[in-house]
């Protein structure tokens, strides 16, 4: 009940005006962003994040994650006529939802993308409300043994529920860990990987590599599939919408499964878009029509639009609650909550209570106005996305270089990024993952310093970890993310009878 | 780490459409990851990765990062270098490395451009050139576009939200 109260508190937070006014800016914004090839959530937060300095913590995290619900909105519009993903988590989109533009199903497959969207938001919204100050208040208790373990489950889940090579994402996040290592070390004073140099000193800022590769390393990657998309156009009718509504409700344990596995994905950290892969899979394997998956069944759109939207929004949770983004975008937004002068973790609950329940509060708002707007405006950005690509690439490499200057007003920033965005073109051909690179970068100097004080306490006794229950379990429960891939191996192989069942994965 | 400028020299220029492939690709960059690695791991040692009187040393933990950063490499090195599948597909089609290079060479110059013209001038002759250049839009199509948008970042971050943005001649000329 007291989360009820505290929410009832968040709206009295939002009868600001402006604060409505900065939401609806930011969901159209963020439609936008999520819409345009090379902008998406993460580095188009990045690119704005300068402009809210000026503003109120509260006003600027509800613009700010108000342009991640309008992203998450405007990837499916991309995929659904396009057939061109905005978004990484909008690829599962485009299986089903494409084929039904193809069928003249466009405003049928945007109605069913956005409302399960909707949906999953909602579901993953009311599971933050509840969630989140119980978390915090177990949080309370952490010691940094507890917190190196939970950033622990938190980079094996990636190695774990990663699509790609597990030795291709360790070696990512490690990269991320080093970058992040680089300049002053903040116990010691002493200079690392700077070889001499003043530049390096103040070590690579995350903001400049999420705009470096998530923005111009998808302009390039963008720039080799030639410069015009050819898609669909739709309008949005109310008839429309109102007969794909009627056929929804029977997709209900869709929805409880989708929205499960992705608030699942999105508080333990395999983020948005391996939910809804998995999401999509489970749909296919639980449908009655699973031959029509692929060809335009509603119910391939539904599944990984609610997971995509439940993950994006519950890895809010842990960036709240214990200062641990569970996606590259609430990495971005836990850095600006560091440079409005708010210390993300359980006591943000405590000391922030207007921050913390302003926010939750206009996420219910938000996407209701964001779901609403995306809905009626479906011609107008079909249209955006017809100004030919030699207009807009310019205008986003603008855009993201005037975002790289001025995270620090330094023009060094500027070719860094650049540079980056080479690193994100390669690293995306090759499959490296880029979401572990970023979080560890984010999250390198935290998870150094919870570690060193972890082996201060035990006086370099690694059993630390395995100290109590609690730490215990989340290490166990870390390990089995690591060695997942493995473990996964080993069951393939057990099922199919040629290893026999003895204990091979008792090992890990 | 620059393995994307090695593609250009390793371009067999008679060949049409090839040019390194995505095996080849996978070696130079696990071999860059491993160097980096290396240089983690030196650098670590150099600052000490035991105990001192008062704890951890400053290299302790970035010594294991640039341990495991180097095995999952070396992992992805050896299985490109041996593995009878590894992927011999082309890693970039010529036409499209060559649209790459079309726009990653101007940003290069715009950035240099930035330092001397303020960013609004440079960006403005920076989208003239690119919708000129790749669009193959005429002066009088590029134009308003190269210099609307400009105006509107002026207006934007000088006027509406104050953030100073690096600024050349011509802005001083009219007094900012």
């Amino acid at each position: 009940m007291d989360a009820l109260l505290s929410l009832i508190h968040g709206f009295g937070v939002l009868a600001d005006p402006m604060n409505i006014v900065y939401m609806c800016v930011g969901v159209v914004l963020g439609v936008l962003i999520g819409v345009l090839p090379g902008l998406g959530g993460a580095n188009g937060i990045a690119i704005l994040l300068p402009l809210t300095f000026s503003m109120s913590p509260t006003a600027a995290i509800i613009m700010l994650s108000s342009i991640y619900w309008g992203a998450l909105f405007g990837g499916a519009i991309t995929s659904v006529l396009f057939n061109i993903p905005g978004e990484p988590w909008s690829v599962a989109t485009t299986f089903d939802g494409h084929p039904m533009a193809q069928q003249g199903k466009a405003d049928q497959a945007l109605t069913a993308a956005f409302t399960s969207s909707f949906i999953g938001a909602l579901l993953a919204v009311a599971v933050i409300t509840f969630l989140a100050p119980v978390v915090a208040g177990f949080a309370l208790r952490f010691g940094p043994a507890e917190f190196f373990a939970v950033q622990l489950l938190t980079f094996c889940s990636f190695v774990g529920m990663g699509r790609e090579s597990p030795f291709k994402v360790l070696a990512a996040m490690m990269l991320g860990f080093a970058l992040a290592a680089v300049g002053m070390d903040s116990v010691t004073g002493q200079l690392r990987m700077t070889f001499g140099t003043v530049e390096l000193m103040r070590g690579f800022d995350f903001l400049i590599a999420v705009i470096g590769l998530f923005g111009i390393g998808e302009i390039l990657l963008t720039m080799e599939e030639g410069l015009s998309f050819r898609g669909k156009s739709t309008k949005i009718t109310l008839r429309s919408v109102m007969n794909t509504w009627v056929r929804l409700p029977r997709f209900w344990i869709t929805y409880l499964r989708s929205a499960a596995v992705g608030c699942w994905l999105g508080i333990t950290p395999g983020g948005a878009t391996p939910a809804s892969f998995m999401s999509y899979g489970l749909a296919q394997r639980f449908s009655k029509n699973r031959a029509g998956f692929g060809k335009g069944e509603i119910e391939g759109v539904v599944a990984p639009e609610t997971a995509a939207h439940a993950a994006g929004t519950s890895a809010l949770l842990p960036m709240l609650t214990l200062g641990i983004p569970g996606s590259p975008t609430a990495a971005v937004m836990l850095g600006g909550l560091l440079i409005w002068g708010l210390q993300p973790g359980p006591m943000l609950f405590i000391e922030q209570k207007d921050f913390v329940w302003g926010l939750i509060a206009s996420m219910y708002l938000s996407n209701v106005v964001g779901f609403l707007i995306v809905l009626t405006t479906v011609p107008l950005w079909a249209s955006i996305l017809r100004i030919p690509f030699s207009i807009i690439a310019p205008i986003i490499i603008v855009l993201c270089c005037i975002g790289a200057y001025t995270v620090h007003n330094a023009f060094l920033d500027v070719v860094i990024m650049l540079f980056f965005g080479v690193v994100g073109y390669v690293f995306k051909k090759l499959h490296y993952p880029l979401a572990p690179l970023v979080l560890a970068l984010v999250l390198g100097d935290m998870a150094e310093s919870s570690f060193r004080q972890s082996m201060l306490l035990s006086q370099g006794n690694i059993s630390i970890f395995w100290s109590n229950w609690l730490v215990g379990s989340i290490c166990a429960l870390a390990m089995v993310m690591l060695f997942w891939p493995l473990i996964a191996f080993f069951i393939d192989k057990a099922r199919n009878g040629k290893l026999g069942t003895h204990g091979e994965t008792g090992r890990v | 780490m620059a393995p994307e400028h090695d593609v250009m020299p390793e371009a067999v220029p008679g060949e049409d459409q090839s040019t390194v492939t995505t095996r080849v690709m996978e070696l130079v960059v696990a071999a860059v990851l491993m160097v980096l690695a290396g240089v983690v791991m030196l650098d670590s040692v150099r600052v000490g990765i035991g105990w001192a009187f008062d704890g951890p040393e400053a290299g302790y933990f970035p010594f294991y990062i640039g341990l495991i950063m180097f095995l999952a490499s070396a992992v992805t090195f050896g299985v490109n270098l041996i593995g009878r599948n590894a992927d011999t597909s082309n890693f970039v089609e010529r036409s499209a490395l060559r649209l790459v290079i079309k726009v990653l060479v101007p940003t290069v110059v715009y950035a240099g451009v930035m330092y001397f013209l303020g960013i609004y001038v440079a960006s403005a002759i920076y989208i003239c050139f690119f919708m000129m250049w790749l669009g193959k839009y005429s002066i009088r199509k590029a134009a308003p576009v190269a210099i609307v948008i400009p105006l509107i970042l002026f207006w934007l971050f000088e006027i509406a939200f104050l953030i100073p943005l690096p600024k050349g001649p011509l802005e001083a000329a009219f007094g900012y």
